[in-house]
């Protein structure tokens, strides 16, 4: 018990489990965390993809012509295909945190969860039926 | 404890806009040109319409703060991703430097392809 305490003339070193490269893998909640994270490279693929067409336009007729042709290679099209997966999950992942990151009050009360998420997603409807009009109003 | 001031919240807020944006506006544009039109479900619109639509003042200025806000967004979570998900946290000076480099790229070519759009 009144043993004096016994030192080393070494450092100790601090407990440190290793965690793995693959540790989101063991649970869903930190998988779906990462395919989140993971969506950010297809958000910025569809901004190589946008500015392309915007550079096609901005060309001519004959460059938007082509454009359109690579759109509809088989890989651009599967990549466009994937992006799209991972930009909903994005999407619908990042409504349903809406309530989370917005606290609204109205008259010192706050308005409920379910209300921002819903509008979250009403804008969502709107935007997409909007820049659709838009697009199409121009269809052949 | 006394803290020191960082960009990180203006980062995120840009991260944050940027969110917003790809989840509101992305979806919609994948789906008409990168399947709807390439595939034949829908009539592509003819030129002289897109050159309208994208040459309006407004749509100018709204690509380009978009363009740049999905930039922030993906720079934000493709850091955190390889720091978080993959642990590459020595080259983290490395890896910022790349994205944000990249994201500066990113903006000026939405710039100038913006301003050549008449």
């Amino acid at each position: 018990m009144s043993e004096p305490p016994t030192y080393t003339p070494f450092h100790p070193r601090w407990y440190r489990p290793r965690v793995s490269t693959w540790w989101w893998l063991k649970r869903w909640s930190s998988l779906a965390f990462i395919l989140r994270e993971v969506s950010s490279i297809f958000v910025a693929w569809f901004v190589v993809f946008f500015l392309l067409l915007v550079a096609a336009v901005g060309q001519g007729e004959a460059a938007y012509q082509e454009f359109m042709r690579w759109a509809a290679n088989p890989g651009i099209v599967l990549v466009n295909i994937i992006s799209l997966f991972f930009v909903v999950f994005h999407a619908v992942t990042w409504f349903n945190l809406a309530p989370q990151a917005m606290v609204v009050r109205i008259g010192g009360k706050r308005v409920p969860g379910k209300l921002i998420a819903a509008s979250n997603y009403g804008a969502w409807v709107v935007t997409s039926l909007l820049v659709a009009w838009i697009v199409l109003a121009g269809s052949r | 404890m006394a803290r020191r001031a960082t960009v990180e919240p203006f980062l995120w807020l840009l991260f944050s806009a940027g969110g917003v944006v790809a989840a509101l506006v992305i979806p919609v544009l994948l789906l008409l040109f990168g399947l709807a039109f390439p595939l034949g479900w829908l009539s592509p619109p003819d030129y002289a319409h897109m050159l309208a639509v994208l040459g309006h003042p407004l749509s100018r200025v709204t690509i380009f703060v978009s363009c740049t806000l999905l930039l922030f967004h993906w720079a934000h979570r493709f850091r955190f991703t390889l720091y978080d998900g993959l642990q590459i946290k020595h080259l983290n000076e490395l890896i910022v430097l790349v994205s944000y480099g990249a994201v500066l790229v990113g903006t000026i070519a939405a710039g100038v392809l913006v301003w050549q759009l008449t």
